[in-house]
């Protein structure tokens, strides 16, 4: 009874303790969250947090002074003195504050505390960015034509028929090599092993330029195949890494039994490994899923400028590139293009569940 | 007798091999060709293309495969092992190794390539002081960006598991994860804002005037704390990374242990680093070795941020500085190979480890 009590008091406060990191967490996704539904002055003008209520200072009246007053010396105002360089700042007078509305037409304005909300809030980012945006623009003869910029819906098909190959043919061709490294013994089994790993660290700059120059006499510039390719290559490392780790883990009566009983190694791999690998296969692919579908450098330099091939990322860039400050729609890209991600996130969480790796990997 | 049936055995083996060879790449050559022809919608391309090259691999393997095993059994034993990890070498000799010894070769040569000057870009480099700020600051990154990570990974793992959210809070620490370098660039830039004056749009200057305090340029005038800024974004964004891999291991401690140990009176501290770090170890060494050669060759956050300048310059960003802006390629396929050379303790390490363990 007792016991149990202690652990009902221990959970309240690993509950606080998490609920405050998370909030943390949270707080700058909110704050895109929020300013993706604000326009684009007030995004420039103030904080993301105002569109809560809070006290803020709001015009009551106005203090007109007559022509004579000399700004250079202390100013009377409702009785009392306040100097030019106060009343720029804004000064108390009791409950009120006073402070410039207009120095050259002399006009004071007397502000009172008061709870509001900037809350004005649009949905016309999201629907510039979905469908594209309007440009007005004038030819040279002084007519004016609307012209549509493109919108995400295409670059986001390409980037899932991008992204989903590029996740699985790694994931599969590095499992296979990561089975052959912990289970089979051939020659220049560690040779090749190490060379895998010390791939880890090259920056894929390095690879880019003699990359681009054999894609090109190959004409994989621009094509599906060519792009999935290059993504496999500089996920390999990471992957098959991964993925030995947690295949040399698997107990080794598991493929001795199957082996007894006549299986190829090929069997043994998609009828036994695969299936028991299902957690490691979710979070490596969740993770190299992201880092294609956010990846911007690669698209860049083996997709190019084709409109119909473009993937998000480059979209995303461009509002930030050829069109300057337009954080606005910036912010509302971003966050549709977060939400494919956290899809498949939720939809492959059920495999980090207690008890799916329990017996088949120890630590 | 016997030898010539195997021999003729053999030759139908190899003929099938042959065949099979010749199958695949005729069928993934007109594949390619219609998709690179097709005029078809784009949503049926789409489809198809994610049918060909899921199932296209696959059957790579199974081809293959199938016909190793037509050989007799000592010949297919050997060769079986090559089909398997064939394709991965190929592909990263093609794509990664061969890239790398081209930088290696280009890094014992002239800005232009046309002369060669021995270790001459390794000394000059060693002596350049932006070089020296930049190792400095990678150093930060490593030390710092890893550590936070890894131990903010394993404490909301931890935490997570015994919350009654779990959920939710994991999706909350994943979900900067899901973000660009581009958008999480745009969000920092909303919480480190700076202009002069009491109305601040940046959070973290809004924070510091509430409070009392004078606002700051945080990623541009507070040098070299700026780094540690940046390095906040790196730990906000990678955590997730850590924690859904921890997460994961740690499930895998079986429940039977862990209540052995708390009828025996063990506290939770104790449960912690008595039995669940051991039974993890080779998650956390996988997931620590991840994150240091990530920060290693960290760029994207600082070139977003601030492109290296203020200070906070990165061997990475130093590298495509001299590489693609000032066409430097002896001094910029040096530092790459610098970056090379610093993750080898790391892999060493690695490698170490798993002969410990039988692999290697």
């Amino acid at each position: 009874m007792a016991g149990r009590k202690r652990k009902k008091g221990k959970k309240w406060i690993v509950n606080l303790v998490l609920g405050v990191i998370c909030f943390i967490w949270l707080i700058p996704t909110i704050g895109l969250l929020i300013s993706s539904f604000r326009p684009a002055a007030d995004i420039l003008e103030t904080g993301w947090w105002k569109v809560f209520p809070h006290q803020e200072w709001k015009s009551a009246d106005t203090i007109k002074l007559s022509k004579d007053v000399d700004l250079r010396e202390p100013i009377e105002v409702n009785g009392k003195t306040y100097t030019d360089d106060q009343l720029k700042a804004g000064v108390k007078a009791g409950e009120d504050r006073l402070i410039w509305e207009n120095r050259r037409t002399r006009e004071i304005s007397v502000q009172k505390e008061g709870w509001v909300a900037s809350s004005t809030l649009t949905l016309d980012n999201y629907k510039n960015v979905i469908s594209g945006k309007e440009y007005t623009l004038k030819g040279a003869d002084g007519s004016e034509t609307k012209e549509k910029g493109t919108g995400l819906s295409q670059a986001y098909w390409n980037t899932l028929t991008i992204a989903i190959p590029a996740t699985v043919i790694p994931i599969l061709i590095a499992s296979f090599a990561a089975y052959a490294f912990a289970w089979l013994r051939f020659p220049g089994r560690k040779t090749m092993f190490v060379v895998i790993i010390a791939m880890l660290v090259v920056p894929i700059q390095v690879a880019l330029i003699p990359v681009l120059k054999h894609y090109t006499t190959l004409g994989l510039n621009g094509s599906y195949l060519g792009i999935w390719l290059a993504h496999a290559a500089f996920g390999l490392p990471l992957v098959t890494y991964f993925m030995y780790n947690f295949i040399s883990q698997l107990p080794k009566d598991l493929f001795e039994s199957a082996f007894m009983d006549g299986a190829s190694h090929f069997t043994i791999f998609s009828k036994l490994i695969l299936p028991l690998s299902v957690p490691a296969l979710a979070s490596i692919g969740i993770f190299q899923f992201l880092w294609v579908w956010n990846d911007y450098l690669v698209s860049l330099i083996f997709i190019g400028n084709q409109p119909n091939v473009q993937v998000m990322s480059m979209k995303i860039a461009d509002l930030v590139g050829s069109r300057g400050n337009d954080w606005h729609l910036l912010t509302s890209a971003a966050f549709i293009s977060m939400l494919m991600p956290l899809a498949i996130f939720f939809l492959l969480q059920k495999y980090f569940v207690r008890g799916l790796m329990g017996g088949s990997v120890k630590g | 007798m016997d030898t010539q049936a195997k021999n003729k055995f053999s030759l139908k083996a190899v003929l099938i091999f042959l065949v099979v060879l010749l199958v695949n790449v005729l069928l993934h050559g007109v594949i390619f060709m219609f998709f690179r022809d097709s005029t078809l919608n784009p949503l049926l391309t789409a489809l198809a293309a994610v049918l060909w090259g899921v199932a296209g691999v696959y059957f790579l393997y199974l081809s293959f495969s199938w016909a190793v095993e037509q050989f007799p059994e000592q010949i297919s034993r050997k060769i079986l092992p090559y089909v398997f990890i064939g394709p991965a070498v190929l592909l990263l000799g093609w794509l990664l190794v061969l890239p790398a010894l081209r930088t290696l070769y280009l890094s014992f040569f002239n800005a232009s390539s046309d002369k060669f000057v021995g270790l001459g870009n390794y000394l000059a480099i060693f002596s350049d002081r932006l070089l020296a700020t930049a190792l400095r600051n990678n150093l930060l990154w490593v030390f710092v960006g890893t550590l936070a990570c890894v131990a903010f990974g394993l404490l909301i793992a931890i935490l997570a598991d015994r919350s009654s959210y779990e959920r939710i809070a994991k999706s909350i620490i994943f979900m900067p994860m899901a973000i660009s370098f581009v958008a999480a660039g745009v969000i920092w830039k909303f919480v480190y804002y700076y202009q002069p004056g009491t109305e601040q749009i940046g959070l973290l200057n809004a924070i510091v005037i509430a409070l009392g305090g004078e606002p700051q340029a945080w990623v541009t005038m507070l040098q070299p704390w700026n780094n540690f800024f940046l390095i906040l974004i790196l730990i906000w964004m990678q955590t997730g990374f850590a924690m859904v891999i921890f997460s994961a291991a740690i499930k895998g401690v079986p429940e039977d242990i862990l209540e052995a140990a708390r009828v025996d009176g063990a506290g939770e501290i104790r449960i912690f680093f008595r039995i669940i770090i051991p039974f993890i170890s080779t998650t956390l060494l996988t997931v620590t070795t991840t994150i240091i050669v990530f920060t290693l060759k960290i760029f994207d956050v600082v070139m977003v941020m601030t492109g290296g300048q203020y200070d906070t310059e990165v061997v990475a960003t130093q590298f495509y500085r001299q590489f693609f802006m000032y066409r430097n390629f002896g001094y910029g396929s040096t530092l790459a190979i610098v970056l090379l050379i610093a993750v080898l303790p790391v892999i060493y390490f690695n490698l170490r480890q798993m002969r410990k363990q039988g692999g290697f």
